[in-house]
């Protein structure tokens, strides 16, 4: 019987996926928290991974001339805009610094408990094969 | 790999909030210097940012990264100032003052500043988060 490395991991590294592009959104929010008519974009997170479950091959379209838009298949579904908070701030920028730096923590967390799920994998693999530590 | 375009994006937030700082700075390092005409007056600078969005959609990302799209002068009216002692005065005794406003670059700088600290605080946390990666099964 072969050991799979692709099964012992599991859903682990799709979900660290979708963290990172979520940290990406929100650390491009985080940056654009001046910018004058900007609105701050998240990623669904239950959304995002169904896709990544279901499509593994990211397709996208090619590219003949440099303004071309990339019309990635999965690229912009799980893409949608905050609710702002308040009606209006004046430039119609509405980033909530303080939302997004709690999100993009919160994010980070997240990804190191993911880290940490996959590291316990490892080492339990690790310790099968060293016949219990030996 | 995302986590590079993660420091990437919250480098573009750093070089844009370091040009802000950078006009903020000469503003009001130039918020007292006089002059005798009207053109030779220094005018208050702001950049403009914008969103990369070009860019985002050329590397597949997701996250969008900010562009200063420039420095623009202020419209604002210059402050003349009837002082026929000061050597700067032209013909009729006037010397021109800037149009920058004191108070609201202060309130830019710290702007300014907090943006930078929070663009600092996103690539220090993706580098511990790539430190702990880096060291995945290793212990």
């Amino acid at each position: 019987m072969a050991i799979s490395l692709d099964k012992l991991v599991g859903t682990h590294h799709q979900a660290l996926q979708v963290r990172t592009q979520r940290m990406e959104v929100i650390s491009g929010n985080l940056a654009n928290a001046n910018t004058p008519g900007y609105k701050a974009r998240d990623i669904d997170f239950n959304k995002a991974m169904k896709s990544a479950q279901s499509t593994q091959a990211n397709s996208s379209m090619v590219k003949t001339h440099e303004k071309h838009m990339s019309g990635g298949m999965r690229s912009q579904a799980e893409l949608d805009f905050r609710i702002p908070t308040q009606p209006d701030t004046g430039d119609g920028n509405n980033v909530d610094v303080q939302v997004e730096r709690n999100a993009f923590l919160e994010t980070g967390m997240r990804y190191q408990a993911g880290l940490m799920l996959i590291d316990g994998k490892f080492k339990g693999m690790k310790k099968a094969l060293s016949s219990g530590g030996q | 790999m995302g986590l590079f375009n993660i420091m990437n994006i919250s480098g573009t937030g750093m070089a844009a909030e370091t040009v802000r700082l950078n006009t903020t700075a000469s503003n009001i390092a130039n918020a007292n210097s006089v002059s005798s005409s009207y053109e030779d007056t220094y005018k208050a600078r702001h950049p403009v940012f914008a969103a990369a969005l070009d860019q985002a959609s050329q590397d597949q990302t997701k996250g969008v990264g900010v562009n200063v799209l420039g420095v623009v002068e202020s419209q604002k009216p210059l402050q003349v100032e009837y002082a026929p002692g000061n050597p700067m005065a032209d013909e009729n005794g006037y010397i021109y003052k800037p149009n920058v406003n004191i108070v609201e670059e202060m309130a830019d700088m710290m702007s300014a500043s907090k943006a930078y600290e929070t663009n600092v605080q996103v690539a220090d946390t993706t580098k511990r988060i790539f430190r702990r990666v880096l060291q995945l099964g290793q212990r």
